[in-house]
């Protein structure tokens, strides 16, 4: 187990974890760093930063546009860590990148560690990243730079596939609502509650965080009562998309404050 | 020629067959120039099974006579409208919608791309197509091997099926012909194996288009089927190896071409495989070099681009 700042979120067991995420360089290039600091201050407990990328096949249609917007603002991999890293002694919160294998690849690992380790980035998320090699080709390197890998699951995961991913997670599990693409919003139906509920019978080691579909006060609560906390991203995109930064405060308070 | 227009009927009958046995009630397709949509649309309607087909926004414009076919088998098709609109975004789309709908529903992925195992099981499925060449070879000739096998390759599947059995023949030479486009010096090809480097696309590990960031390039081919920025593992491992030697095609050559078969031979082919027999025009043979070509569809969809040509050739 690493003991970064993700580690350290899930320490306070009472606590409920809201993880935030949004899209680098949206809606405009120089934001990234701005919306750090302000969820920051809101007491956002992980700021999950996702990479924009061509062709995001998990994402539903408010982060690809989001995406899209992000890369025609013309941002790369290699900028997000220049804004990340330039705030990094402005916040003390943690930070967890969202992208896909290739733009991790073709930066090339070991520079990836590199200023993983520099910029005060704390763990990743790489949804189209196969377990088995991420065991072979990875683990090790990422277990020495203490860097806090979080994989998926969903409703259709078998259970010793669940118990591998728990196994080969160091930073939490990030338990999928429901089988979707992002942003889906699907009725929490029992079948959803008996998934929680199975998940939360494992015994798993990790921390877990609940996601897609998590739009407002009311999903965020149903979710923290079967996991540590829960992830919002594509209804604080919608968020920034209407009001730009003006309003990450407000959209914080409605879901931990009522 | 199969029913259907082209070899992509091999594939849809495997899948649909595994599609029942593993109990699915709903069928997702994505597709270029729509011959793998019409594929799946046919056995659709053979078996009764609800189809929807993703086809990108500016193939179903170009393609309009098989979006007509697949509406008449009875299948949705579905419009991709993000990214180059073309068969890479229906992949995504199709994908998404898998996703979505783990269930009920069975992906029946047309080219040897893809995540495991849909590389390895549509070459399987298209593999009939080299040992059907094996048997005529043998009839005509008197041997089962020959010295050249020719195929177009966008994500490969013709190419995978008619290699498939000649795997292990050393003495059998391999030539791959992929879109140039407009040229392969211009903004506008698909020819992946000279433009692309190695990555990882739709969950497979090969050659793609990209930027240095591993953002996706669009592709371009006068084809929609050949418009793939990826190409199917086994190619990508071929042409690495220097099994297989590859050469590439460009609109003009293939336009040229497919008017050259369809005035000495009397057959249309399809704009695809038109590339396949451009390479004739380039590449010299001994004479008595038996050589093999994998008409691999027929030009009836695209009578529309072959017409406005008419004039020039």
């Amino acid at each position: 187990m690493t003991n970064n700042k993700i580690n350290r979120v899930f320490e306070d067991k009472n606590h409920k974890v809201l993880n935030i995420y949004f899209t680098a360089g949206y809606p405009n290039l120089n934001d990234t760093g701005t919306i750090i600091k302000k969820l920051a201050s809101a007491k956002v407990d992980i700021i999950e930063l996702g990479i924009p990328y061509s062709d995001p096949l998990a994402d539903g249609l408010t982060i690809q546009e989001s995406s899209q917007k992000a890369l025609s603002n013309g941002i790369s991999l290699s900028m997000v860590f220049d804004q990340v890293e330039e705030i990094k002694n402005d916040h003390k919160t943690a930070i967890v990148m969202m992208g896909y294998y290739n733009q991790f690849l073709q930066y090339g690992i070991d520079k990836l560690i590199k200023r993983i380790g520099d910029s005060g980035v704390d763990g990743l998320i790489i949804p189209d990243l196969p377990m088995d090699h991420y065991q072979t080709h990875y683990n090790s390197k990422f277990e020495e730079a203490g860097i806090a890998i979080s994989f998926l699951i969903t409703p259709e995961t078998s259970d010793e596939r669940i118990k591998e991913a728990d196994r080969l997670t160091s930073g939490f599990l990030y338990v999928v609502a429901q089988s979707s693409i992002t942003g889906g919003v699907k009725d929490v139906s029992d079948q959803q509650k008996k998934y929680f509920e199975r998940i939360q019978n494992m015994s798993l080691k990790s921390p877990k965080l609940i996601g897609f579909g998590i739009h407002n006060k009311e999903t965020f609560d149903n979710a923290c009562q079967y996991a540590e906390g829960a992830i919002i991203g594509s209804a604080f995109i919608r968020n920034l998309k209407e009001h730009g930064t003006d309003r990450v405060n407000d959209f914080v308070d409605k879901i931990v404050n009522c | 020629m199969c029913h259907t227009g082209a070899h992509k009927i091999n594939n849809t009958i495997g899948q649909i067959l595994l599609a029942e046995r593993l109990g699915k009630t709903r069928i997702i397709a994505e597709t270029g120039a729509g011959q793998h949509g019409v594929a799946t649309a046919t056995v659709c309607a053979l078996r009764g099974i609800e189809c929807i087909v993703y086809m990108g926004e500016v193939d179903i414009k170009r393609q309009a006579p098989n979006v007509a076919r697949m509406k008449m088998l009875g299948a949705e098709v579905r419009p991709a409208k993000s990214g180059s609109r073309t068969l890479k975004d229906a992949t995504n789309e199709a994908i998404r919608d898998w996703i979505d709908n783990p269930i009920d529903t069975h992906y029946i992925i047309g080219s040897v791309v893809g995540p495991h195992p849909y590389p390895d099981m549509v070459a399987r499925f298209q593999a009939i197509i080299s040992k059907e060449i094996r048997m005529q070879l043998k009839e005509q000739t008197g041997q089962e091997i020959p010295d050249h096998i020719i195929a177009c390759v966008g994500g490969g599947s013709n190419a995978a099926g008619a290699l498939y059995h000649f795997l292990n023949e050393d003495d059998v030479n391999f030539i791959l012909v992929e879109a140039a486009g407009k040229g392969i010096d211009t903004d506008h090809s698909a020819a992946t194996s000279v433009l692309g480097t190695h990555g990882v696309i739709h969950g497979s590990m090969t050659l793609l288009m990209q930027d240095e960031d591993g953002q996706i390039i669009e592709p371009y081919s006068i084809s929609a089927g050949l418009d793939y920025p990826g190409i199917g593992p086994l190619h990508a491992h071929l042409i690495k190896t220097g099994r297989a030697e590859v050469h590439s095609a460009t609109d003009a050559e293939a336009l040229k071409a497919a008017f050259e078969l369809t005035r000495t031979e009397g057959i249309i082919p399809a704009l695809e495989t038109a590339h396949a027999f451009a390479i004739l025009n380039e590449r010299k043979f001994e004479n008595d070099d038996v050589v093999v070509i994998n008409l691999s569809g027929r030009g009836d969809k695209d009578l529309a681009t072959y017409i406005s040509h008419l004039d020039r050739y």
